[in-house]
């Protein structure tokens, strides 16, 4: 059967900006399915709030509307666009959510959408726990033990039947939100209260603990005639108890014999069957009691995830675009083998390797937040690895994670084995480096076990590495004396053990500590000993038939040796050699260019990135250059073996880039889009003379020389906040004193505001400038006066070295002093005179012209008594670069890309900035609702995760766009809670006076009451939390106050703030922490109140552009 | 860890050197890859390995370990096996034993640190060919040049080395309704647990029995199992065959559908490199239904040399187009190429235990 011929357009949900548990995987995945669906002929319709995606630019999608992600805002696209169907499983649970929403308000039935993929029952059966529950049960499978509650009550009853400890998982929410383990009533209640209160369904599972038993995962698609396939199984290494997302995990399935796994599939073709998912991808979880093997089913999700990303660059097999293939109607075998070409997609991928995932974490961007891992999601982002080995994969994916690890290590920490045995016990992030020290501690395999679940297996591979290391280590002497004495006996034995090193993935840093030299040195003596990477393929099949997609991963593997008088020359297909000398470039090759990814997504480092580097790759193919991609992170775009000529699955580390340049040699190496991980290493790169393309390392440099950059803005006669460095803390104090408090306080070298603080005082200066000479060891700390209440503003910028045009000029709408990566922002500048806008932009050019700048370039600067203060200048494209490309309709990544390899902007014909003629509000979504109890104001360290785009004719109504699709419901009607620091008391007084005027009803403490009464203003008053009860809280939990406006008191905030603040975000209640925010807040509401919202394609908008 | 040195060494010169995981010794066959990720223990006891060394193509082999009940047949049969690395550990639940111990209690030769990649790369582009192993001699010269003086598995009946030597009952898992008798090429274990498990009594006889011998049971069906090598040099067995046609309704599975082939009239070839894994698919063409299954041949029917058009495509392999399945036009008699038992892969064709069980059930109707 091939595709279907009666529908036409199809519309497709994205899943909005990036949050815990919803990241750039979705990016992935729709745009590879908005790819294969318009290959067919369809017509895509597309809604998605998140600019930063490939999935919104204009030409993925036939339509692209950047709208909120509401049941509300796709009826009127649905009544705008009346698309045939609606495809509902590529946009993670959003998607999926609001299509339930859709069915349940009959818009579908309405306006004759069809679902497809998966209907509304399917989604139902999959996703209501009860349901799901009873469906297993038909079809003879078991899962734990549960009952399901709508109550407290009703949730105690069970649990006197199940016994602790338990599992609560809240019904329809994202990543396990609000779910736990409870080990004691007190717990249980805690977080059944709070599960209820997150389940769209006020509906929590109370299950059997199933903690320690073992973690696996199908991903199964399956078409319309019932075919099925099994493309992936995973086994996780932190058994039950951690949610897989946060889990290390390996594909494919290490301890399960056939008969296991087989049955397992059995069980997985079973449920995609009886749930019901017609065609597609879905993912279910398994758990396998380690002892007896009982097999219980865990959940599944009936749409493409996190996981079936992870499957899909695991086994080069695209399950997003097969299944948006299927949902037209193909057969899987119909469709080809995306590798081979030359056999069909329906088969079960074979992998010859190991694959590693590992989540990356952001605690230290929330202090107090429970660092233990649970089944509720808290990581912000992942790398994966590839190699032919366990080890080799676990190494190479510990060096790609950038955490200051260059494989597996020590924790760093020494503990005696009685607190090691103790944080084993407790699943966190550095469990796997405690690992380490364990076996160092001389604690058993089975005792790691009995306290940690994992597998023997793997702990058994982990003292492999151990003992390696050993030998290794014992080595040295001999290492660096073969080296001295030149070839011989003891060097072949030197190159055996060199190259056993490299096969248990000992990263080139990591043996250069063994053996007491450097790493080049490392470097070297693997050149000269041709102890190289071979790069092998991934090909979906184990070398069973050629692959035609240039899919690599590196690995040593022992060389194949032919007899018969040819010696030792490495044999083998062509595909794998590895390269013991450069190629020379000769003059007829294709030119190639090489981009470095940003490895794992992390806060400040996310997906913003990946767009660039794929925009760069997708502009260089149209120039028919050949793109090198190298990343190392699984959700994204730029890891598509589609988007490059050549895909490099590899660490973003000096060694594994130089390894690949070896290989390659490019005519230059990208470096400025995937944010500060590949700038870090352009020392580096430039030091082993590879050449970076684009803006040149002198300018690089001055702009990130604090004392260099401070002389140029001298010599152009820009102003700058005064500021000063220190390389010990009592420095610090006296550079403080001499700029004057308030001053912000940073270290150097990193990206998203990490340890930088605004002081008021020399005891709040001690603290944090210590932390930030933690945060960059070596370097010094930098400090600035603190301008308060100015404007900031961004400029991104663009040039060819000649000619330099401005981007976009982006006003933020909270006050200096929040990180601009949380900032909303507004393009074009609402605030602003034209002088000053006028003043902004001359500046950025100066900085530019003066920077050479080939490629982008962002200044941040800040507005104070109408003067411009330069903040700062990355030579490198921003976090803003997508966001304005979309806003102006010009892709600036690209033309930047274009121009490091020689078209000038003349030729590109870009010469003039675009101003748009409507407003577009970039707004930030902070996972505050995953850290319970953390404080969510915000402050200048950056700790969004991801952002959405609003964009209408008026600033309040793309304002207010935002708002909505940042998931900060501003209410229409209501009650307003209303409590702001002394010094914002007047400032406060025109929003509460707009807010009456639009019918809302205020809620003060008695001294904000107070201060509201001088103006004829009433508020009626509420108890703080401290002065009894009912208080603010109750009102919050009895949902009886619809929006929080609430700043906070100073840099160390009152506990009780923290509280209402932290209680509003897990209640989902719109909390509003500046007079800025809720200036502009209170302005979208009434904009709202006069019209409804209306939705317009991003197409449209930049036809609006281009006929300005 | 043991660092015995052992060496392969392949026909055409190639050689590797790695570990001797195994017993120590000297051994020769055809190397072949398996692409399964689970289920070396079946694969290190399927009959249909005679003659052949077995390269995993996973690098990890040996993880979950191995038990009684996982075993295909009464032994081991591969020649050599070949992987890239062994597990020092044996985890899970119902392991008895750690790989690398089996491997010498069975007194089977086996090599691991090798670059199977490479290895299996190079039998995808040059076809299979004659490879050994030894643990003992250290010098791979000397080996190439024993290699090629080895034996070749074309034109040799290796049946004859795995077969039963006296016919035998499987033992009942519950009353049966229907009889039948298994040919013994080299079958596998889950075959006559499938038709088991299906109420049937199952008889298993010698591959050199007598078509009249095997009728004397008063056999419901016939069953003519996989087995090794190359089917031509079975003649015998291709009379038996012709000897049943017509009297009883017969299953063929791999080498049992090749020997129908050429009872039929037809000619078997042999693959460049055989398909041995668990994920290849196939079609059965009467439902245009796609299964996952289990292959492990190196030989093929050439089906359009079947003469007078008496048999009829039922399914094929959708990666190269090649014969997985046939059925007689008028007689009870149906054939696949591939492995409906599974074990170890898919169990998508299951199904195909019960068409038997149907087509004697109608017969007898």
């Amino acid at each position: 059967m091939p595709k279907r011929t009666d529908i036409k357009k199809i519309l497709i949900i994205g899943s909005g900006p990036i949050v815990i548990s919803q990241a750039c995987e979705f990016d992935y995945s729709g745009t590879q399915a908005c790819k294969a669906l318009r290959e067919e002929g369809f017509s895509v319709v597309l809604v998605n709030s998140n600019p930063a995606t490939i999935m919104t630019d204009p030409e993925t999608a036939d339509r692209t509307y950047i709208e909120p992600i509401t049941a509300d805002i796709i009826e009127k696209i649905i009544e705008a666009e009346r698309p045939d169907a609606l495809l509902p499983t590529l946009g993670g649970q959003t998607a999926l959510n609001v299509t339930v929403q859709l069915a349940e308000r009959g818009v579908l039935d309405r306006y004759g959408v069809e679902l497809i993929g998966a209907k509304i029952d399917a989604i139902k059966r999959a996703e209501a726990r009860e349901q799901f529950k009873q469906t297993m049960e038909t079809i003879g499978l078991e899962v734990p033990r549960a009952g399901y509650a709508h109550t407290l009550d009703e949730a105690k009853a069970i649990v006197e039947t199940i016994g602790f400890p338990c599992v609560i998982r809240p019904s329809f929410t994202l990543g396990g939100t609000g779910g736990g383990v409870a080990y004691h009533p007190e717990e249980f209640e805690r977080i059944v209260k709070l599960g209820l209160e997150l389940s769209m369904t006020t509906e929590v599972s109370v299950e059997e603990s199933v903690v320690g038993w073992k973690e696996f995962e199908l991903e199964v698609m399956r078409d319309r005639q019932d075919n099925v396939v099994v493309v992936c199984s995973i086994e996780n290494f932190d058994p039950m108890g951690v949610h897989t997302g946060d889990s290390i995990t390996v594909a494919p399935a290490q301890t399960l014999t056939d008969r296991e796994y087989q049955e397992m599939r059995d069980a997985a073709i079973k449920i995609i069957r009886a749930i019901g998912v017609e065609t597609g991808g879905s993912n279910i979880q398994f758990a396998v009691h380690p002892d007896s093997g009982r097999l219980l089913v865990i959940e599944m999700n009936p749409r493409v995830s996190r996981s079936s990303a992870l499957a899909s660059k695991a086994t080069g097999f695209p399950i997003a675009k097969i299944a948006a293939k299927l949902a037209v109607g193909y057969m899987l075998h119909e469709l080809a083998n995306d590798i081979t070409k030359q056999t069909p997609a329906s088969f079960e991928p074979t992998i010859d390797y190991v694959v590693v995932k590992i989540p990356r974490f952001a605690f230290e961007k929330f202090p107090g937040a429970d660092p233990t891992l649970t089944i509720q999601m808290k990581s912000v982002g992942e790398t994966m690895a590839i190699g032919r080995t366990f080890t080799e994969a676990l190494q190479k994916g510990l060096r790609g994670l950038e955490i200051k690890k260059d494989g597996w290590e020590s924790s760093g920490g020494v503990f005696s084995p009685d607190v090691l045995r103790q944080k084993l016990s407790v699943p966190t992030a550095e469990r796997i480096f405690y690992l380490k020290d364990a076996f160092a501690a001389g604690i058993s395999i089975d005792e790691m076990y009995e306290l940690t679940r994992i597998d023997r297996w793997f702990l058994r591979q982990l003292y492999t590495l151990t003992v390696e290391e050993e030998a290794l280590r014992k080595a040295a002497e001999q290492m660096r004396a073969c080296a001295d004495a030149g070839a011989g006996q003891g060097q072949a034995n030197a190159v055996e053990v060199l190259r056993r090193a490299k096969q248990y993935g000992f990263s080139d840093r990591q043996l250069a500590r063994l053996w007491g030299v450097d790493e080049a040195t490392i470097r070297q003596w693997r050149m000269s000993w041709g102890v190289m990477p071979s790069y092998y393929l991934v090909d979906t099949c184990a070398a069973e038939f050629e692959a035609k997609t240039p899919y690599y991963y590196s690995t040593y593997e022992n060389p194949m040796l032919q007899l018969g008088g040819k010696g030792r020359e490495p044999g083998g297909g062509g595909e794998q050699q590895p390269v013991p000398h450069a190629p020379r470039p000769t003059p007829q090759t294709k030119r190639k260019v090489m981009i470095l990814g940003g490895g794992p997504n992390r806060i400040g480092q996310g997906i913003e990135f990946d767009y660039c580097c794929v925009h760069a790759a997708f502009a260089l193919r149209e120039l028919g250059i050949e793109v090198i991609m190298v990343n190392s992170n699984p959700e994204t775009v730029s890891t598509d073996y589609d988007t490059s000529d050549k895909l490099y699955f590899e660490p973003v580390t000096l060694e594994d880039v130089l390894n690949i340049v070896h290989r390659e040699q490019p005519e230059g190496v990208v470096v400025q889009f995937g944010g500060q991980t590949p700038l870090n290493l352009s020392t580096g790169l430039a030091k082993a003379g590879v050449p970076i393309l684009g803006t040149n390392a002198e300018a690089i440099d001055i702009a990130e020389d604090r004392e260099k950059f401070k002389r140029l803005l001298d010599e152009l006669a820009l102003r700058q906040p005064s500021s000063g460095t220190a390389m010990v803390l009592e420095d610090a104090v006296l550079t403080a004193h001499s700029i004057g408090y308030p001053c912000l306080v940073r270290p150097s070298y990193v990206l998203g505001g990490r340890a930088m603080e605004i002081v008021y005082d020399d005891e709040q200066l001690r603290r944090f400038a210590q932390k930030a000479f933690e945060a960059s060891p070596g370097f010094p700390v930098l400090i600035d006066k603190f301008l308060e209440d100015a404007i900031e503003v961004d400029i991104d910028v663009i040039g060819d070295g000649k000619a330099f045009v401005i981007g976009g000029i982006l006003e933020h709408i909270e006050e200096a002093g929040i990180h601009s990566g949380d900032s909303a922002m507004v393009l074009p500048p609402h605030t602003l005179t034209d002088e000053i806008v006028g003043d902004v932009r001359a500046a950025g050019i100066k900085l530019a012209q003066a920077l050479k700048i080939v490629g982008l370039m962002n200044v941040q600067c800040a507005i104070k008594d109408d003067a411009v203060y330069i903040l700062e200048v990355n030579p490198r494209a921003s976090r803003t670069v997508p966001f304005v490309s979309k806003a102006i309709g010009v892709p600036l990544a690209k033309l930047a890309t274009r121009a490091m390899v020689g078209l000038s902007l003349r030729e590109q014909r870009f010469t003039e900035e675009v101003v748009p003629p409507f407003l577009a509000v970039k707004e930030s979504v902070f996972p505050f609702s995953r850290f319970a109890g953390v404080d969510i104001a915000l402050g200048p360290e950056m700790r969004s995760t991801g952002e959405v785009m609003g964009i209408d004719e008026d600033f309040g109504k793309a304002f207010l766009k935002s708002q909505l699709g940042a998931g900060q419901l501003l209410p229409r009607s209501g009650t307003v809670f209303v409590s702001v620091k002394n010094r914002d008391k007047r400032a406060v007084i025109l929003v509460a006076q707009r807010l009456e005027e639009l019918g809302f009803n205020l809620v003060a403490t008695a001294g904000t009451v107070k201060a509201l009464q001088r103006y004829g203003l009433h508020a009626s008053p509420v108890k703080k939390i401290h002065e009894g009860r009912p208080n603010v809280l109750d009102l919050l939990k009895s949902g009886q106050i619809q929006l929080v406006i609430n700043t906070p008191s100073g840099r160390l905030p009152r506990a009780d703030e923290v509280l209402i603040r932290s209680a509003a975000a897990s209640l989902g209640i719109p909390c509003i922490t500046t007079i800025a925010g809720a200036q502009a807040s209170v302005n979208g509401i009434s904009t709202w109140l006069k019209r409804e919202l209306g939705v317009r394609p991003i197409q449209e908008y930049h036809q609006m552009l281009r006929s300005v | 860890m043991s660092a015995k040195l052992a060496w392969l060494v392949l026909e055409d010169g190639t050689a590797f050197r790695g570990r001797s995981v195994g017993a120590d010794g000297e051994v020769f066959g055809e190397c072949v890859f398996n692409t399964s990720m689970t289920g070396y223990q079946e694969v290190l006891t399927d009959p249909s390995y005679k003659g052949q060394i077995v390269t995993m193509t996973y690098p990890h082999i040996g993880n979950y370990g191995v038990n009684d009940e996982d075993v295909e047949s009464r032994r081991t049969w591969v020649e050599g096996f070949v992987m890239r690395e062994i597990s020092p550990i044996a985890s899970n639940f119902r392991s008895q034993e750690s790989l690398e111990a089996y491997l010498k209690r069975h007194k089977v030769v086996a090599i691991d640190s090798v670059d199977t990649r490479a290895l299996t790369l190079k039998l995808r582009q040059q076809g299979s060919m004659k490879c050994g192993i030894s643990t003992s001699k250290q010098d791979p010269e000397a080996l190439l040049a024993r290699v090629r003086t080895s034996a070749d598995i074309v034109g040799v009946d290796t049946v004859q080395q795995v077969t039963c030597e006296q016919p035998y009952e499987w033992p009942a898992s519950g009353p049966h309704t229907r009889h039948v008798v298994v040919m013994d090429f080299g079958v596998k274990y889950n075959i006559l647990r499938q038709l088991s498990s299906l109420s049937c009594r199952v008889s298993v006889v010698p591959a050199s029995t007598s078509a009249a011998d095997i009728m004397a049971r008063h056999p419901d069906g016939v069953v003519l199992s996989n087995g090794p090598g190359d089917p031509a040099a079975v003649t015998y067995a291709v009379k038996t065959i012709q000897g049943l046609m017509g009297q009883v309704p017969m299953l063929g599975i791999c080498l049992g559908h090749q020997l129908l082939g050429l009872a039929y009239g037809g000619e078997t070839y042999k693959l460049k490199f055989g398909h041995h894994g668990g994920n290849h698919p196939v079609q059965d063409l009467s439902t245009r239904k796609v299964e996952i299954t289990t292959q492990n041949h190196n030989f093929a029917v050439r089906v359009e040399s079947i003469p007078g058009g008496q048999v009829e495509l039922t399914h094929q392999n959708l990666n190269d187009n090649t014969v997985e399945g046939m059925q007689h036009k008028t007689l009870p008699i149906f054939s696949l190429q591939y492995h409906p038992e599974a074990a170890p892969g898919p169990h998508d064709a299951r199904y195909l235990f019960e068409r038997f069980i149907d087509l004697m059930d109608s017969v007898h109707a």
